[in-house]
């Protein structure tokens, strides 16, 4: 049986505003075995925040469950906080210090001795390709290298677990790309890593296991490949040049989804060859004239919008 | 390591943090020290000569009468300054990273009222030599001025936490320059500018229970020989009183937050 990095049970947390309690988490369960990436995927206001707030110490739940490495979260706050290292949406750095002091500071609060913390400090700075601007104040640092000493000062002292919240929003693409390889080299180190994101690709690229939090529940889990396979979202869209073709195409297939205004056909499929080359073959026994064929296969981004517009409708019934 | 040498150490690791970031704003601290500066410079020219003479003397009977109130109105002023810091601090991600570390949690506070002592300190010792190059002329012993000192510091101490905890109380940074103002009008309202007992019947009796004024009083005694009184067991008791209540409500404002 592989450790648990993270578990969780029936995590909740509401809060008070004027309009009375607004329940932002409502029942999570989570496992996240260690040495993967595990990946809270939603959209802004799903409660991504809020679990990693909870789950790094910094607010408490309302009630549920949770086990940090094997600590409890709410009895052994402080041996959770030896073993975890977070790096959230908005950058923790001390933007008056400059990149190296702000390790030293990260190095002086792990109480590492000076050399240790000294050495630790050059050999992040040289990771993150930070040498240059390292006797510079933080606040000079573009977005990319902010964000690039946030998680070098998480790393310092050697977390076990890390929190990403959300690490590459705002970012240009590249600084993206520079991020996920850094993401992947401390996997790869044994490190885990909780990672909430809003995109898409972000979570497909890293992930071992993904979440989907809506409304604060989880309304799908598992792999990038099995949330795929969750929705029927795969098919070949044909246009015809006269609404007459698309008739009889309709006709002929037995099947799809005609829409007359655009002329097309969609016709579902699994995105395999064999099925493209029948459709293919029927029309053309038929004589019926294509004028242009795409293919379209499901990605995280259909089962995201299919799942969370089901759940929006289960929303609006009323509960109470 | 136990858990007191854990607490002492983060605590000066965050002072280091603190007078490094004084260091590098200095602006700030300029300021802090160019305000109660002018504030002298303001009272004994303009209003020296007219003050002093209702004091029985002039000018130069004035300065020595102004520098204690001064001195308070300086610690109010850096306390407006502390509560911006506390509160800018506060809704930067670094005090949010600080809270998920295995440190003692005090310390991110202390380094505060710490680096904010230290920088209130030498703002007053310039004060006092602006004061001296225009004419203050205290007759206080060696000991006297330690004694003023010593207050001086209990006090900075007090006024130091306070702006802590009213920093993290604000919303923003604009809220928290807003919030510890009434401490700046406070050496007017008291002894500081001019005799209370020049003062109508319901300011002077505010004028004479306020905090500041046995504070004020205490210094004067201290530094220039006036009666003291009781003003030095009140002056200690406000100042104690204050740190503490402000200390517990930071502590508090800090760990629930």
């Amino acid at each position: 049986m592989t450790d648990l990095a993270i578990a969780a049970n029936g995590l909740r947390k509401s809060y008070r505003d004027k309009d009375g309690d607004k329940v932002v988490l409502d029942g999570i369960d989570l496992a996240v075995p260690e040495g993967t990436i595990f990946s809270l995927l939603g959209p802004n206001g799903a409660g991504k925040t809020t679990t990693v707030q909870i789950l790094s110490t910094l607010i408490r739940a309302d009630g549920g469950q949770v086990q940090i490495a094997g600590y409890d979260l709410n009895r052994q706050a402080d041996d959770v906080r030896g073993m975890i290292g977070v790096t959230g949406q908005y950058s923790a750095v001390d933007k008056l210090l400059t990149g190296e002091e702000n390790l030293l500071l990260m190095a002086d609060l792990k109480h590492l001795p000076k050399r240790t913390g000294r050495q630790k400090a050059k050999e992040l700075l040289e990771r993150f390709d930070l040498v240059d601007a390292a006797g510079r104040p933080a606040a000079t640092y573009s977005g990319g290298m902010q964000r690039r000493l946030d998680l070098a000062m998480t790393l310092v002292g050697d977390p076990r677990l890390i929190f990403l919240d959300e690490p590459t929003t705002g970012l240009d693409p590249r600084s993206r790309r520079t991020m996920w390889g850094i993401v992947r080299e401390l996997v790869a180190g044994g490190v885990t890593i909780f990672l909430t994101t809003q995109y898409l690709e972000e979570a497909d690229e890293l992930a071992d296991r993904i979440a989907l939090l809506d409304h604060g529940r989880l309304i799908a889990e598992g792999t990038a490949e099995e949330l795929k396979r969750l929705i029927p979202g795969g098919h070949v869209l044909l246009k015809f040049a006269d609404p007459g073709r698309l008739d009889a195409a309709r006709l002929v297939l037995g099947l799809g989804t005609p829409d007359p205004e655009a002329l097309t056909l969609q016709v579902p499929s699994d995105g395999s060859v064999r099925v493209i080359r029948q459709v293919l073959a029927v029309l053309d026994e038929h004589s019926i004239e294509i004028d242009e064929m795409s293919m379209h296969t499901p990605d995280l981004d259909d089962v995201f919008l299919t799942l969370t517009g089901q759940n929006g409708d289960q929303d609006k019934e009323p509960v109470r | 390591m136990s858990t007191l040498t854990l607490a002492l150490r983060d605590s000066a690791t965050m002072v280091r943090r603190q007078l490094k970031r004084l260091l590098r704003y200095p602006s700030m601290t300029v300021q802090l020290v160019v305000t109660p500066v002018i504030i002298l410079v303001l009272f004994v020219y303009v209003f020296g000569g007219t003050l002093g003479a209702g004091l029985g003397g002039g000018r130069d009977v004035y300065v020595d009468y102004v520098v204690p109130g001064i001195l308070l109105m300086a610690a109010a002023t850096a306390a407006t300054g502390t509560a911006v810091m506390v509160a800018t601090d506060m809704t930067e991600g670094i005090i949010a990273r600080f809270r998920t570390m295995r440190i003692s949690r005090a310390s991110v506070l202390t380094g505060h009222v710490v680096g904010s002592v230290i920088q209130q300190l030498l703002g007053m010792a310039v004060v006092i030599g602006v004061a001296l190059a225009i004419g203050f002329r205290p007759n206080a012993t060696p000991v006297e001025w330690l004694a003023a000192t010593g207050l001086l510091t209990l006090l900075v101490v007090a006024v130091t936490w306070l702006a802590v905890a009213l920093g993290m109380k604000s919303p923003t940074p604009e809220a928290a320059s807003n919030a510890p103002m009434p401490l700046v009008f406070l050496p007017f309202l008291g002894s500081g500018f001019v005799p209370t007992d020049s003062m109508p019947a319901v300011l002077r009796w505010f004028a004479e229970y306020q905090p500041f004024t046995p504070i004020m009083e205490t210094v004067r005694g201290l530094l220039l020989g006036t009666p003291i009184g009781n003003s030095a067991a009140i002056a200690t008791a406000w100042c104690t009183g204050i740190a503490t209540a402000s200390y517990l409500w930071a502590k508090h404002t800090f760990d629930k937050a």
